[in-house]
């Protein structure tokens, strides 16, 4: 990003500062259940950016994003589970240290990409849909297995991880957190599509063929990006199970790979900063909708809101197809 | 021994319901190539439909009618709608717009039944056991199923291989211009083949029905199951979509009934019970993880 005051650098710098200031706006403006919801929010843009990383820059139609948001909540969530417990796993003491935690979320969330992805990219457009999507359902099913932990029911923590000295219960800080994880992954994400390695993984999206030509190894260039978006995937995993305090199998649901996708594609696909957008837009509808058609007096559609928002996003995608922050910043959008 | 039989059949009777599913879904993203999330909808309306016509009819046989007309009539009006806008666009935003479709026939289905699962009868005339060989006892409407399963099977193929009509099947699938330059009306081609598919999906429902919960999302957790089915046979193979039909549904359910008693030689019984519930669960998708190690695109792949 250069200094220069660009729509699109004034666009980006305007929503990353009223993401910065949110809480001081939503406690001045009395809404502070506001700060907890954009926690969530922000969590969320997390796993869209790092699913954006593959679909929108590698064309890798990935439908089982969830299954790597689901491994990092799990990780972090057995992890306290057995520190409360003081019991062990493979012989390990559980921990409720946060970094330790995290880190092993993200760990083991990029090594199921790593082997989900060497299975999947094998193959390549329809089929690559299916087998991700298969094998998330293959990962929801063990962690229904998982009877010491809560099989179906799922397992609630005991306490939200210890972060050094910060108080992890203040929603405020909390959503720094949150923040910070994301600006640094955001970070990462712009050094990685900018470099060279990222041009490789774009141009394997125009024309993989060409790639394979010009002499790139392009099943591992493929590879080490999917492999980067679960742990980011995991990132947000571990933090949504502090959010939650509660982990179940139902967070690497089919479905929620949908949303993220949902959220992707709503925000701007293939943009760094679109599925940020695309969090907000989409949580916070799922948040007002109903209220809203309770407001224009469809009492009785407010638990039916996805029968709403199921056609809403079929007209978004046959006629809105640039997203919000393609709409927002125009043609430079794309750029990264 | 008997116990394995019983299974056997079971699980193919799972595989012919997938093979209705998998069948219609391939030839679709043959032809068209399009992406279809929502054929599991399509089941799931069958089943509903079957469930309340019959239970309020009397007749099994009305509401067997009802559920296919319903089944075509929502799949045709769905490609007319939506699906026919997708075929120039990517899988992506197909696999997007049919998510929509999903939360929508989801949301609409509580509407109307409500969260609770519908209960639906066997049929009177098919109700009752029969003895396969002497000694072992078999719902006879299990083994309707199966003969009608495999009838559509056979019929489906000799449909696409034999007749003149699937013959415009096959070729709109290859050459979809020239076809439409030889004055076939291609638009008409493709929405009837969507409904024709529907029509098996909502017949899949139906013999589902009875044996299965009726609730809103029963569509997708065996859409993911055709998906994988259509994976191990390829796609655009109605072979492959029958022979990875029967596949999946006998490894699922023997995994089902068998796995968690071979746990117990090695392990403690709670353990045994868990564990082998969740590796029958996986079993079919490991299944697939070898089957693509070995030939990534499918068992029968139709198209290179």
């Amino acid at each position: 990003m250069t200094d220069k005051l660009t729509r699109k650098n004034i666009v980006v710098g305007l929503s990353l500062l009223a993401l910065a200031l949110l809480p001081a706006i939503a406690e001045a403006s009395g809404h502070t259940f506001l700060v907890f919801s954009f926690s969530r929010v922000l969590i969320y843009a997390l796993a869209a950016i790092s699913l954006d990383l593959i679909l929108g820059y590698g064309g890798m139609v990935s439908f089982g994003h969830a299954a790597f948001f689901g491994v990092g909540a799990y990780v972090t969530g057995i992890l306290a589970f057995h520190s409360f417990d003081g019991s062990t796993i493979f012989g390990m003491e559980g921990s409720n240290f946060a970094p330790f935690a995290w880190v092993a979320s993200v760990i083991l969330a990029a090594v199921a990409a790593l082997v989900i992805g060497f299975f999947s990219l094998r193959t390549g457009g329809v089929y690559f849909i299916m087998i991700t999507l298969a094998f998330a359902q293959m990962l929801f099913f063990f962690f229904i297995s998982l009877e010491q932990y809560g099989g179906d029911d799922g397992l609630v923590l005991y306490d939200r991880n210890e972060f050094f000295g910060f108080d992890m219960h203040d929603d405020v800080t909390f959503y720094y957190i949150c923040f910070v994880a994301l600006i640094g992954f955001l970070f990462l994400c712009r050094q990685v599509v900018n470099s060279r390695f990222g041009m490789v993984i774009r141009g394997c999206k125009q024309n993989e063929r060409r790639m394979a030509a010009l002499g790139y190894p392009v099943m591992q260039y493929k590879l080490v990006a999917f492999i980067i978006a679960g742990a980011g995937a995991g990132l947000a995993g571990a933090l949504m199970v502090n959010q939650n305090e509660f982990v179940s199998p139902d967070i690497l649901h089919w479905s929620k790979s949908g949303e993220i996708m949902v959220m992707v594609i709503l925000g701007g696909i293939g943009t760094l900063y679109g599925p940020v957008f695309g969090a907000v837009a989409f949580l916070m509808m799922e948040e007002f909708l109903p209220q809203g058609l309770e407001a224009i007096g469809l009492d009785g559609m407010k638990e039916h809101w996805r029968f709403i928002f199921g056609p809403l996003l079929i007209i978004i995608v046959l006629y809105a197809r640039r997203g919000i922050y393609g709409i927002l910043v125009g043609k430079e959008a794309e750029d990264g | 021994m008997i116990l394995f039989l019983e299974q056997m059949l079971n699980g193919l009777q799972l595989g012919v319901t997938l093979f209705l599913l998998a069948g219609g879904l391939t030839l679709i993203f043959g032809i068209m190539g399009v992406i279809n999330l929502a054929h599991g909808s399509l089941y799931m309306i069958g089943a509903y439909v079957a469930a309340t016509v019959s239970m309020a009819s009397g007749s099994f046989f009305l509401g067997l009618l009802a559920a296919l007309a319903a089944a075509a009539i929502v799949g045709m009006v769905m490609e007319f709608l939506v699906m026919r806008k997708l075929y120039a666009r990517d899988h992506l935003d197909q696999v997007l717009a049919t998510f929509g479709l999903i939360l929508f026939f989801n949301e609409a289905t509580v509407m109307i039944w409500g969260r609770n699962p519908v209960a639906m009868d066997v049929p009177e005339m098919l109700q009752g056991l029969v003895e396969i060989i002497p000694g072992v006892p078999y719902p006879v409407f299990r083994l309707v199923v199966l003969a009608v399963g495999l009838l559509v099977a056979v019929s489906l193929y000799f449909l696409i291989s034999k007749t003149r009509i699937g013959m415009l099947i096959r070729a709109g699938a290859t050459h979809r211009e020239m076809v439409g330059a030889l004055g076939v009306d291609i638009r008409l081609l493709y929405t009837l083949v969507f409904g024709f598919g529907a029509l098996l999906a909502g017949l899949a429902g139906v013999m589902a029905g009875p044996t299965s919960s009726i609730e809103a999302g029963m569509g997708e957790s065996i859409l993911i199951l055709t998906f994988v089915v259509i994976v191990i046979g390829g796609i655009g193979s109605i072979r492959g979509a029958l022979v990875g039909a029967i596949f999946v549904g006998l490894v699922d359910t023997l995994g089902r009934a068998f796995l968690p008693n071979m746990l117990k030689l090695f392990l403690p019984p709670a353990q045994a019970d868990g564990i082998g519930a969740g590796v029958s669960s996986m079993a079919i998708y490991l299944l697939m993880a070898l089957v693509l190690i070995w030939r990534p695109k499918g068992l029968f792949p139709a198209h290179d």
